[in-house]
């Protein structure tokens, strides 16, 4: 260790009171002034403020600086202000710590001053430690290849390509069905504006056909893929035995869903007359006049909402769908114009436990109740009932706004509205290490703010493979992942944190541990001075550390978490506080 | 001038974006907990080394926590078993060195946890008393 001929500069903050109210803020300067390395210690009233960056960043100059560390508020904040502000000054910017002294130390121990300062000392002395041990690090500046793979041709997909064929890029567009078009492809009248779900998939392909960089394959999917954000390699098979080698900079996984297919039984699906309502809108799709059902007349249509969605666990659903689908209470509703627009006297029953029309399909909801659709609430713990009798089919319901009275009604056809469910597509997920969601839809890095990002850099998530969505939300979050990816890829290069693994040459055995454990496929067998060692790829690890725990012989550590430096920071702020 | 009666000191490893944002949250609130819980945070639980673990404790921390970034974790789908390995492995390695395992704690906390890392504080420490008492 050569901490002693380190120049590190300490700076603590005020945050107006927010931090100097509970902690003394000047004591926590003083008592780490001493500390191995450190040569300026000092107070700011808002470290984050133009004149205190500045005057932080001539002493990194007049002091010549090569490590910094900022007490202040939360590394979520101004992490990469005060990184930032290293890189102007002259300091890599990963030579700078951050000490989060306001929401885990003064603003938790607003009732104990001299315990949150003598805390704030122990923080920023495991601060120091670990500045002491930082090394300059620079990011891995790769380029980027201007084309992307979407892989899904369905709505999402298609309205994807397009987006990124206006920005100027290539795009490759694979599907795994022998028609383009995803689920809405046969789709006939939609809400909320009762446009045909065909009509606008034929116009989306059309306008793809047109695009001279736009490349469609179908009956094609993705069997190898290798590279990383910028330069991704993928192999698709198309047709069953053509291959074909694309290199694309990013991808967007448009996979979509699945329509929940009800276990017999459930609601009396396996019955005669009992459908799901993708299966009745594709047959009422295709006929005209009065409804029929195997070639009878319709009377009565009974509708039972929330069918394989926000299911409770139980012995026969011991893996529930916890999930709303969003759009079932839409559509069902909306096939409640459909069937009103019919001629023919027909009384339709909607059984529903909750009504999520929101935004404008409420007032569909509240067009299918005028026109006469009658919908009845049951409970979440008391389902309604579908038998066949001798007379046909009764539905027993116990009406909630009745008070809980059941209620029979003879059913001449009763449509199950089901929910969405995950697509399974084991070989993509393998390829792709996507990770899911306890709902088994792919996951995004946040939920609120990186909506279309994954942990897998360059590749974007779109559509109903994400969680269940409306048309209109997947076109939503399809655009948004087409600006992820061209904002990714007009500049032409991406720069990648360098807060990796890396192995030490001298103690790595070679024994396949870290291999094994790496989920990312980073790590590969090499030679080294005439021995066998592992070897990072820089650009595949994510750095989450998985890998370190399992090297029998601590041959591994994650940069800005090395095993040095942890335990150096253990070292200090485990050392006790002597009172002033 | 010391703060009152000494009360056991609890090592914390969080996450960067799953645990830590949760312990923010409790200071956002102004949740009191022991001015003896520090937090040391880290990218992902699954590479807490069990070296750190014991390390800790024979600095003089009575107790160390592993906040786990359970099923939320951005990383890895099976960071709950692989974090829960490191636990075990370190459990061993505390026997080894004469080191209560009670004295290490993991258990999953979101970025929204900030209720259950105040309890999980509090109930720690009380059990890191009663430790205390017994040895």
């Amino acid at each position: 260790m050569n901490t002693g001929k380190r120049r590190i500069g300490v700076f603590i903050c005020h945050c107006g009171g927010n931090i100097s109210d509970y902690v003394d803020v000047a004591r926590v300067a003083e008592a780490v002034a001493e500390e191995p390395g450190v040569v300026v210690s000092k107070n700011h009233m808002f470290t984050c403020s133009d004149s205190a960056q500045q005057e932080m960043i001539d002493d990194i100059r007049e002091q010549k600086l090569d490590g910094l560390v900022i007490a202040s508020c939360s590394p979520k904040l101004h992490m990469f202000t005060f990184r930032g502000m290293a890189e102007r000054g002259g300091i890599n910017q990963y030579q700078y710590v951050h000490v989060n002294l306001r929401e885990q130390c003064s603003w938790a121990h607003t009732n104990d001053k001299t315990g949150a300062t003598e805390k704030g000392i122990a923080l920023v002395r495991a601060g120091i430690a670990k500045a002491a041990l930082s090394t300059p690090l620079t990011a891995l500046r790769v380029d980027t290849t201007p084309k992307v793979l979407v892989i899904g041709a369905g709505i999402s997909g298609l309205r994807a390509a397009l987006a990124l064929s206006d920005m100027g890029l290539s795009v490759f567009v694979v599907e795994n069905q022998k028609e383009a078009g995803g689920a809405v492809k046969n789709w006939g009248r939609m809400g909320p504006d009762n446009q045909l779900g065909r009509d606008i998939v034929r116009k989306l392909l059309d306008e793809v056909n047109t695009r001279e960089n736009i490349m469609l394959y179908t009956d094609a999917e993705m069997v190898e893929k290798s590279g990383y954000i910028g330069d991704f390699k993928v192999t698709l098979r198309i047709g069953g035995n053509e291959t074909v080698n694309l290199q694309v900079g990013a991808m967007i996984v448009a996979t979509g869903f699945d329509p929940y297919e009800p276990k017999e039984g459930e609601f009396g699906y396996g019955l005669d007359g009992v459908v799901t309502l993708p299966q009745f809108r594709d047959a009422a799709d295709g006929q005209e006049g009065p409804l029929e059902y195997n070639g009878k007349p319709v009377k009565n249509v009974v509708f039972i909402y929330c069918v394989g969605s926000r299911q409770k666990k139980s012995a026969a659903c011991p893996a529930p769908n916890a999930y709303c689908s969003r759009y079932c209470c839409n559509a069902g509703t909306h096939m409640a114009l459909c069937l009103e627009d019919r001629p023919g006297d027909l009384n339709q029953y909607h059984l529903y436990r909750d009504i999520r029309t929101y935004g404008h399909n409420e007032t569909i909801y509240e067009e299918a109740r005028n026109r006469g659709a009658v919908f009845m609430k049951y409970a979440d713990d008391d389902a309604p009932t579908v038998e066949k009798t001798a007379d046909g089919l009764v539905v027993k319901v116990k009406d909630q706004l009745l008070g809980g009275e059941e209620v029979e009604i003879p059913a001449d056809l009763v449509i199950l509205v089901t929910g969405m469910v995950p697509r399974k597509n084991e070989t993509l997920m393998n390829l792709l290490k996507l990770p899911v969601s306890k709902d088994g839809f792919l996951n995004e890095i946040h939920i609120k703010l990186r909506p279309v990002e994954t942990v897998i850099d360059g590749v974007f998530i779109a559509g109903s493979a994400q969680s269940p969505k409306t048309m209109a939300e997947s076109v939503g979050s399809a655009l948004a992942a087409v600006s992820k990816a061209g904002g990714l890829l007009m500049k032409g290069y991406v720069d990648l944190e360098p807060l990796v693994a890396k192995v030490n040459t001298d103690k790595c055995q070679w024994c396949d541990a870290c291999l094994k454990a790496c989920p990312y496929g980073a790590i590969e067998r090499t030679s080294c001075d005439g021995k066998e060692v592992a070897l990072v790829i820089q650009s595949l690890c994510k750095g989450e550390g998985a890998c370190v725990p399992v090297c029998p012989y601590g041959a591994i550590d994650v940069e800005g978490y090395t095993d040095e430096q942890i335990t150096a920071m253990i070292d200090a702020c485990s050392r006790e506080v002597v009172s002033a | 001038m010391k703060s009152k009666e000494p009360e056991p000191k609890i090592l914390v490893f969080s996450t960067n974006s799953i645990s830590d944002p949760g312990i923010d949250l409790a200071g956002s609130a102004h949740m009191h907990y022991s001015t003896a819980v520090q937090v040391i945070p880290l990218p992902c639980s699954s590479g807490v080394k069990p070296s750190w673990i014991v390390h800790a404790i024979e600095k003089g921390f009575d107790g160390v926590f592993v906040a786990g970034c359970g099923g939320d974790c951005a990383f890895l789908s099976d960071c709950t078993p692989r974090t829960s390995a490191v636990i075990k492995q370190a459990q061993e390695l505390m026997k080894e060195n004469g080191i209560s395992p009670k004295r290490l704690k993991m258990s999953g906390l979101c970025s929204v946890c900030a209720d259950n890392f105040v309890a999980h504080m509090n109930n720690f420490q009380a059990e890191l008393r009663k430790l205390a008492e017994n040895e």
